[in-house]
């Protein structure tokens, strides 16, 4: 028995895994070919039919490239960085609950690969841990564009670390559970968490973007003043790691927002269509997808549109307007719970 | 400060209002924008498999013209060298043997005929010294890049007008299909060309 839940945990895992590498993978095409579509030209299209190859093509050519480890730089953090990135943004997928279960076998099958009641603590654990690998990376290439790029990374995590677990509070507050597995539950019996916190999603969804280093708070890696920011002196697969951790980490953001605010994976009418379990549970993982692929288009979307915000504007947004938005946000879900009842 | 002219307007830092302020609205303004450009029609094309037609005046690589019986036109008069701007044609003159009848127009003939496309500048000034109708600008292939310098000279071999047969098909370029242009414009091959300049001309 013990045996076969440690299989199918790692099995669940390789599959987790594997998901959000694929789509990590092919975020960077749909990437390229979303910012080509919103500049109207067609984007890469050479290598496989309309370029679908073209991450492959990437991947082999960041292998292939020369790995060079500046004179000075300190050995170890240096490859300690792009780890670190890599580990952390796959982390958090252990907790997001993907389906109900499936029953395979007379087995029940959770789709999630730990359901930690303290599920929101974990993700915020791991989120913060993000930013060591960027810092540690930055500072052991021992350039000071990449320190800086690091620094600003740092400070920006941070910064909007502090809003974003104020607006989940307020989720908390709602639910009543910090198990997301019961979060999406609740919303499944209720309405999406959106229509009950607007202003919490808004605050999640902008700090969403300035966790994941996205446009508009790509600051840590602003060519125009940074080189290439915290990744200056990084090359070949290195320097892969810290481009593919991002786009884990979107999807990954995409992932939260979708089971925070946007129902997870329950959809309308989920138990009343007479569908098998194993069918309703095969459904919800597409409608999950379905919802973080919006998700991580919106990411590409708001990249393509927005220009690139100066820092003290950064800071300025983070500590004076979203911190107090939030605050404000809980302290109105607690009126409203106090007065109409959870 | 006195201005010069009394077009000078002044200006004072615009004090936002809130719906500025929150900036929200005009992001989702900007998506809009955007998410329209998204599902435009694409400007670029997927090159080399879609051409666009060039229009009538395009000035592309020199082409040496033969006659309706196939023979050179060029007779190496040198006018070509002489109107060249950019010094980039060179050519050797050799006088027509009888046996050679039916490959040169005239009794004399250019034995060497080097273009350097580094230094070519595409003005068509050759086009337009050239008594005998022999050079034209008409190909419609642009000039392709190479790894080496020599490769830029181009020669005989590259230059003549391949045509076979006194009423043969036009040079081969490349394929002249439908799908192969881009756009519905008239395909103006290059003999259609020269028949245009001939009328122009004479």
């Amino acid at each position: 028995m013990e045996i076969t839940v440690i299989i199918v945990k790692f099995a669940l895992i390789a599959i987790i895994f594997g998901i959000s590498l694929l789509t990590a993978m092919y975020s960077t095409y749909a990437e390229r070919k979303f910012a080509s579509f919103f500049q109207d030209r067609i984007g890469p299209d050479r290598a496989g039919p309309w370029g679908i190859f073209q991450p492959l093509a990437d991947g082999g050519k960041l292998f292939f490239k020369e790995e060079i480890i500046p004179t000075n730089a300190n050995l170890f953090l240096f490859v300690l960085g792009p780890s670190l990135a890599m580990l952390t943004a796959c982390m958090t997928s252990a907790v997001i609950p993907w389906g109900t279960y499936l029953t395979i076998f007379d087995t029940q099958v959770d789709l999630q690969v730990a359901d930690i009641n303290v599920g929101i603590l974990y993700v915020f654990g791991v989120v913060s841990l993000g930013v060591y690998g960027i810092m540690v990376g930055g500072w052991a290439s021992n350039n000071k564009f990449a320190l800086l790029g690091a620094i600003r990374a740092a400070s920006q995590n941070i910064s909007y670390e502090i809003a974003m677990g104020l607006s989940i509070i307020a989720v908390v507050m709602v639910t009543g559970s910090l198990s997301l597995k019961d979060m999406a539950v609740w919303q499944g019996q209720n309405a999406w968490m959106v229509v009950y916190q607007p202003l919490g999603f808004l605050i999640f969804l902008i700090c969403s973007f300035a966790e994941t280093n996205r446009a508009p708070f790509d600051l840590p890696e602003c060519e125009t003043e940074l080189v290439g920011g915290y990744h200056t002196e990084y090359s070949s697969m290195k320097l892969g790691f810290f481009l593919f951790a991002e786009y884990i980490n979107m999807f990954i953001s995409s992932a939260m927002l979708s089971t925070l605010y946007f129902g997870g994976y329950t959809f309308p009418f989920m138990n009343d269509l007479g569908l098998s379990q194993n069918m309703v549970s095969i459904l919800g993982l597409v409608f999950l997808l379905g919802k973080i692929f919006f998700f991580i288009f919106l990411f590409m979307w708001v990249r393509w549109t927005i220009p690139r915000f100066r820092y003290d504007q950064l800071m300025r947004l983070g500590w004076q307007v979203l911190i107090p938005l939030a605050i404000i946000n809980i302290v109105l879900t607690g009126i409203a719970i106090t007065f109409f009842g959870s | 400060m006195q201005s010069l002219t009394n077009r000078a307007k002044p200006v004072a830092p615009k004090e936002m209002t809130f719906m500025e302020r929150i900036y929200l609205p005009a992001i989702l303004k900007g998506m809009t924008v955007t998410i329209k450009h998204f599902f435009m029609k694409k400007v670029t094309i997927r090159y080399p498999e879609i051409k666009k037609m060039f229009s009538k005046t395009y000035r592309g690589l020199h082409v040496l013209k033969k006659d309706e019986q196939g023979r050179e036109r060029c007779t190496a008069c040198g006018l070509c060298a002489l109107s060249c701007p950019a010094e980039a044609i060179t050519m050797t003159a050799a006088e027509r043997t009888p046996a050679e009848k039916h490959l040169y127009k005239e009794e004399k003939y250019a034995a060497v005929y080097e273009i350097n496309m580094l230094r070519c500048i595409f003005c068509g000034l050759c086009e337009e010294a050239c008594p005998k109708e022999a050079i034209f600008l008409t190909s419609e292939e642009i000039a392709p890049a190479n790894f080496d310098r020599g490769d830029f000279i181009y020669g005989k071999d590259k230059l003549v007008e391949k045509v076979h047969g006194p009423q043969g098909k036009v040079r081969g370029g490349g394929p002249l299909d439908k799908n192969y242009y881009h756009g519905n414009a008239q395909v103006t091959s290059a003999f259609q060309n020269l028949e245009l300049s001939n009328n122009l001309k004479v």
